[in-house]
């Protein structure tokens, strides 16, 4: 476990320094401190992994993006006299995880960030009082079963992500769906999931089929696109496919036996955020990472940015304190993110409440929820699980 | 020129723009619209009287914010792509000067003798001020994030710019360079309008359905008026463009995806009627004679022209991708 504070932030924070030299603080607030979480030897960012942009996966270390996140903020924090210090926290498991949001709590941390695995993410926030908002960990399992009072979601849901993908399927009419899902047990989940998404928006599933990353000719059957695109005829009006992993799906599009398109983890796919979404603001957004982080700004940078964004509301709400104060103002806040609504947290299951992008890499083709969908409240929670079906019972009162 | 009262059934707009068009001619306006679109790197010219589209001026990339000089012989035209200004010639309709503005030009303001330009650059987080006689960037004041809405207060003294992510406007005295007030507004504060006195500025809060009234003497907020249209979630009423009547007596706010236009009693500050538009109606503009208000709608690719006596549509007319601003020209 290394504090990388020094190392990263020196540009920033030495640019923090000099505009409190040059202003005189308006009034006087708090100095609050964050404390971000992220796994050390990120799989997730090696070079392979990183250039094969596969869609919905990291493009970069999420903390640049947090980092942006209160630049763009310090007239605010400047004007109330508040500070928002980060620090950036490598941990190697779950338990150094626990060890590093123990620590945070000692030490008089506002909150934590974490960018990391379910498990981990549950083991920080189990350690902590404080609010932990999750950038990265899709898991309905931690909105649902193993949900936590504390425990906040930035990035979408598997849920509302199979959720804005049905929407779409059921406005274009192609209802006939064939799903190809991964080997691994987060697959296994988030195929049901995807299951579940389409009963509920009334979608056919032809067959489901596993499939396999493998060169090996005695398992073509489960490897080769054509094959097991071919199996299941020409019923189908679409190729759900279900890849953590995302090398399969990625390669999945025009490869498939009848001319359909690919969903889900490959070809179009429900994100966060795109560097090619162009309303609302958005590429202004984008390209301030581009100028700060030298890359394009994808689902897991703006999450960890809306983070950012909310603890900042969070702080200007409850300037002089206390954390619990902080919290409770993170709770109640509502953000602009650039996706052209006011978004905040859901009480039921600390979940984001946004629209989401459905993308291919090259364009984002439509947003969700889509047009024509209808809720009897907020039309953002057709996507994922409602208050009403109580999913989250530690966040009951 | 009272409107009449809000028809109880509403007529489709198709319906209601055909059936005016041919039976009342007298709501007819003169001059020409003249619209830019983000898309086509040009302006629309629409003619106010036949309600039809009689040619297109090329510009610079990117065209977004229009206003024209104080003498009303040109043109001033933000490319936000191209980052400089274009100014173009109304009486040959063809483009005699480019001025740098900066990175990402987005809206701006001029002085009473069209000598100095305001402009926000939305990507540096700036306000370029820019003598117009040499076009050199005379000074640059570091403003909140995304700075949008631009306007200088009728003695020339203080421009007001709004910040998007800040959620506030900034009155930036323009002897010294100096932000002298920071005035908390509504969420992502986009367009800024001046009532005729000089008394009030109003400010559009595109992500809280509302407009913040400001005093411009003590830069206080006087009030907050609330939209609320019928039928539609607050979520989706995003107001944008504003606008008032030489008079001061009434102000039109666009309400973006709500796709109607408000029109506001200013001294009482409620809404008096509701005018369906186009998708996304953000810009407005009215004609000399104020019975016409051009709305420019940014995901329909149109402008609606509406009646101001009656608050009915009377014709949508299309234009190019993506239009965003509205001047009209007599």
């Amino acid at each position: 476990m290394t504090d990388r504070a020094d190392r990263r932030g020196l540009g920033p924070s030495a640019r923090a320094l000099l505009v409190m030299l040059l202003m005189p603080l308006a009034a006087s607030g708090a100095t609050f401190k964050l404390v971000w979480l992220s796994p050390a030897d990120d799989a997730r960012l090696e070079r392979s992994r990183l250039e094969r942009a596969i869609l919905g996966h990291p493009a970069g270390p999420a903390i640049d993006a947090l980092r942006l996140a209160l630049s763009d903020s310090r007239l605010e924090l400047d004007a109330a006299g508040v500070r928002l210090d980060v620090q950036a926290v490598e941990v190697a498991d779950a338990q150094s995880a626990k060890d590093a949001a123990t620590r945070a709590t000692r030490d008089g941390a506002v909150a934590l960030l974490v960018d990391l695995p379910a498990a981990w993410t549950l083991a920080a926030a189990e350690a902590t009082p404080l609010p932990v908002l999750n950038v990265g960990a899709a898991d309905d399992e931690l909105r649902q079963a193993r949900c936590r009072r504390n425990l906040w979601h930035l990035g979408p849901s598997e849920r509302m992500r199979a959720d804005a993908l049905a929407q779409l399927l059921v406005a274009r009419r192609w209802s006939q769906v064939l799903l190809l899902t991964g080997p691994t047990e987060a697959d296994r989940m988030r195929a049901a999931t995807v299951q579940t998404s389409m009963r509920r928006y009334g979608l056919k599933l032809v067959a489901v089929r596993p499939f396999k990353l493998s060169a090996d000719p005695r398992e073509r059957d489960l490897a080769n696109p054509l094959l097991l695109t071919r199996a299941a005829g020409a019923e189908h009006d679409v190729v759900w496919v279900v890849d953590a992993d995302g090398e399969f799906a990625q390669s999945l599009p025009y490869r498939t036996a009848a001319p359909r398109p690919v969903v889900g983890d490959g070809g179009l796919v429900a994100l966060g955020w795109s560097s090619r979404y162009d309303r609302y603001g958005a590429p202004q957004l984008s390209r301030r990472l581009a100028k700060s982080a030298a890359r394009r700004m994808e689902a897991h940078d703006w999450a960890a940015w809306i983070g950012g964004r909310l603890l900042v509301a969070a702080v200007l709400k409850a300037p002089h304190g206390p954390a619990a104060a902080v919290h409770q103002a993170l709770a109640e806040a509502r953000v602009d993110g650039s996706k052209g609504v006011a978004l905040g947290l859901r009480p039921w299951d600390g979940q984001l409440r946004q629209p989401l992008l459905l993308g291919d890499g090259q364009s984002v083709v439509a947003t969700a929820p889509v047009d024509g969908v209808l809720h009897p409240r907020d039309v953002l929670d057709t996507l994922g699980a409602d208050a009403a079906e109580r999913l989250c019972r530690a966040r009951e009162p | 020129m009272n409107p009449t009262p809000h028809r109880p059934r509403r007529w489709p707009a198709i319906v209601i723009a055909g059936v005016i068009a041919v039976a009342s001619p007298l709501a007819r306006a003169q001059g020409t619209a003249w619209v830019s679109s983000e898309r086509d790197h040009a302006l629309t010219l629409v003619d106010l009287r036949t309600q039809a589209v009689i040619g297109t001026v090329p510009t610079c990339k990117r065209p977004r914010h229009m206003q024209p000089s104080p003498d009303g012989r040109q043109l001033l035209v933000a490319c936000s792509d191209a980052h400089q200004a274009d100014v173009i010639d109304l009486a040959s309709r063809r483009s005699v000067r480019r001025v740098p503005l900066g990175e990402d030009p987005e809206l701006f303001d001029l002085s009473a003798d069209g000598r100095t330009l305001f402009v926000s650059n939305e990507e540096d987080g700036e306000l370029g001020v820019i003598d117009m006689a040499s076009g050199k960037r005379q000074a640059s004041v570091a403003v909140g994030g995304e700075p949008e809405g631009v306007k200088l207060s009728a003695d020339g003294k203080t421009v007001y710019v709004t910040s998007e992510v800040a959620s506030r406007v900034q009155a930036v005295d323009v002897a010294s360079g100096r932000i002298v007030a920071q005035i908390a507004v509504g969420k992502r504060p986009r367009r800024l309008a001046l009532t005729p006195d000089g008394n009030q500025l109003w400010v559009s809060n595109e992500l809280d359905a509302s407009v913040s009234v400001i005093d411009t003497r003590t830069h206080t907020v006087l009030a907050t008026l609330r939209f609320e249209v019928k039928g539609v979630r607050p979520a989706d009423i995003t107001p944008v463009g504003l606008t008032f009547t030489r008079d001061g007596r009434r102000a039109y706010v666009a309400l973006g995806r709500a796709n109607h236009v408000a029109f506001v009693d200013a001294a009482s500050r409620t809404v008096t009627h509701l005018a369906l538009a186009g998708r996304r109606a953000w810009g407005v503009a009215l004609t000399r004679d104020e019975r016409t208000l051009v709305v420019v709608n940014g995901l329909s690719d149109d402008i609606t022209l509406v009646d101001t006596a009656t608050a009915r549509p009377l014709k949508s007319v299309r234009v190019g991708r993506v239009p965003h601003t509205a001047v009209v020209i007599e």
